[in-house]
């Protein structure tokens, strides 16, 4: 072999020369690096998420306890759940309790304190700061910072009540109490949806209330029928996300009270916790979570059903 | 707004505020105090003796420093993993043309809907086949596939954008990862900056995680260790609230510093952390 046999064959002298086509288009190339960069969420998605969910629809047909292989049971998971086996009952009933006191409050406080807060005023700034502080706080430590303000001889709540003529009531361990004690909880951190709703507020231009003002509106008509139709739509989005969020309370459950008194609050994700890691139903726990999904899945469509009646898109700035 | 207005406004704000704060006032006069106070019929604000042994013997009592520093550990590893690989899938997204590139996005916008609890289980066996129980590896490893939430971000400010730079370092020979690397990711520090903060407290406060992934004590994560704490020492109040502070401060510090960024992260996207 001559070196020069590796290089390209050189053109018959006085004819063009000819750039040889690449081996990947421009097109197939950009393909190749798009597929690229976006692998290690392809592979997680397939790994992490349609992996696990075809096996845990499954597993929710098995008998199974981690340690034997699973057994086919067909549909007694589901029928179970769905004869109302005493405890699920009442684990739904308390997430649906606690639900529905949760999340209608904690969208009217969010608004009025934006509302509040939605002034031109000096220290506006500090107070968002304020009341968005607690917020930015959660799990375990805020748990047990509660457990301690609802303690019924000696926590905060019961002193500040006492102030009021109110008696110290057991808040974590009277049953009609528990649920109610958890949404107080919650209200702590309403910062999240409240600078939310602050946004939203900032985007209503202020012509509308000028004109509002001109047509003789006082401020509360004013809020119902300028800021609030304006608003609906963060409302929505809001209420599909913290209803989808109260369904899976869990750690504070855990920690405070573990689902008691007397399953008082045993929401429903702290039950498919237990039956999947204490008592190792894993089939059963796999049920429960297809059945909690499925809810999630009705009530965010219902939302979407309703919405069309009370969302106001219609608004555009006028040109 | 008139002025008597002005003062209604401002003494509602200021209770409210209050309201609001007290329980912050509450937990660090409790980790202050000694147990006879905490237990005592009218309780103080300032306690008598201010008991900064309180923290110490916190820290001892169980091995907390070193839960700190697992958490620090696990938080850190999974910045890194988010703000590389959210970076890196959203740059793919938002430059670069392929097929499916629609409904792949779209795939990612559903997954952020799906509740963890259907997938828990099934992840847990993997995990538990893998032999990756009692590691970090179950906690860590995700934040490394391109977490939803964080791709979003970053691909609709990579939208916004000029393209031309794009375009221009593209004809000038640049491979892409050099252009993500020397252009793009620098433009992105805002949104990196969001990232990483909301990255890291969610691995600092993640609880669930490390009760089904964790089993030996000494590698516990403070969010574990603490709800260990309190379920053996259940009336040691003036123990827990100082550990409590501690497992508060990161988040609270980080706030004060990096307000603008919070703020601009859940308005973007509506997550609260």
């Amino acid at each position: 072999m001559k070196a020069t046999d590796r290089l390209p064959p050189t053109p018959p002298a006085g004819a063009p020369i000819r750039p040889r086509p690449p081996l990947l288009s421009a097109r197939r190339l950009e393909t190749l690096h798009g597929y690229a960069l976006i692998s290690p969420w392809l592979i997680g998605i397939v790994v992490f998420l349609l992996g696990p969910i075809v096996a845990s629809l499954y597993l929710s047909f098995c008998r199974w306890n981690l340690l034997q292989d699973p057994v086919w049971v067909g549909l007694k998971n589901y029928t179970t759940i769905l004869s109302g086996e005493d405890k699920i009952v009442k684990s739904l009933a308390v997430t649906i309790y606690y639900t529905v006191l949760a999340v209608p409050l904690n969208v009217v406080l969010s608004i009025l304190v934006a509302v509040l807060l939605n002034q031109r005023l000096r220290g506006m700034g500090v107070f968002r700061t304020v009341f968005y502080l607690p917020a930015v706080t959660s799990g375990v430590a805020v748990a047990v910072l509660w457990a301690w303000i609802f303690s019924k001889d000696y926590g905060l709540l019961n002193w500040a009540l006492g102030w009021v003529g109110v008696p110290a009531y057991g808040w974590l361990s009277d049953e009609r109490l528990v649920v109610p004690a958890f949404v107080f909880m919650a209200l702590w951190g309403i910062g999240g949806n409240m600078v939310i709703y602050l946004a939203g507020l900032q985007n209503i231009p202020r012509e509308l209330y000028e004109a509002a003002e001109l047509d003789g509106a006082g401020a509360t008509r004013r809020f119902f029928h300028v800021t609030l139709p304006l608003l609906t739509p963060v409302i929505f989005f809001n209420m599909i996300m913290a209803v989808i969020g109260s369904f899976q309370i869990f750690t504070q459950a855990f920690i405070m009270t573990k689902g008691g008194p007397n399953d008082a609050s045993m929401f429903y994700m702290l039950y498919l916790f237990n039956n999947a890691f204490r008592y190792f139903k894993m089939g059963y726990a796999s049920a429960m979570a297809w059945i909690l999904f499925l809810i999630i899945l009705v009530l965010t469509l219902i939302q979407f059903a309703i919405a069309r009646k009370w969302v106001y898109y219609e608004y555009k700035e006028p040109q | 707004m008139g002025v008597g207005k002005q003062v209604l406004l401002y003494a509602l704000l200021a209770l409210l505020g209050l309201v609001f704060l007290l329980p912050f006032f509450w937990m660090v006069s409790s980790s202050l105090k000694a147990p006879e106070e905490i237990f005592a019929p009218t309780p103080q604000w300032i306690p008598k003796e201010i008991k900064w042994s309180n923290y110490y013997d916190a820290m001892t009592v169980m091995p907390f420093g070193r839960f700190i520093r697992n958490s620090l550990v696990v938080a850190a590893s999974v910045v890194v993993g988010n703000l590389l690989s959210a970076s890196l899938v959203a740059y793919g997204f938002a430059y670069f043309r392929f097929p499916l590139r629609g409904p792949l996005f779209i795939l990612l916008l559903a997954t952020m809907m799906l509740p963890g609890q259907v997938t828990m289980i099934p992840i847990f066996k993997l995990f538990s086949y893998l032999g990756w129980i009692d590691t970090y590896k179950p906690l860590i490893v995700p934040a490394f596939c391109g977490p939803a939430f964080f791709v979003f971000l970053y691909r609709q400010f990579f939208l916004a954008l000029p393209r031309d730079l794009f375009e221009a370092a593209k004809v000038d020979g640049c491979s892409p990862l050099r252009i993500y690397w020397s252009i793009v990711l620098p433009l992105a520090k805002p949104v990196s900056i969001t990232v990483a903060i909301f990255s890291f407290m969610g691995a600092w406060n993640d609880f669930m995680g490390p009760l089904i992934y964790l089993t030996t004590e000494s590698k516990f994560t403070l969010a574990l260790g603490l709800a260990q704490f309190s379920g053996q020492y259940v009336s040691e109040w003036h123990l827990l609230m100082a550990a409590s502070v501690v497992a508060v401060l990161p988040c609270i510090v980080l706030f004060f510093v990096f307000q603008r960024y919070f703020i601009r992260g859940i308005a973007t996207t509506g997550m609260k952390g």
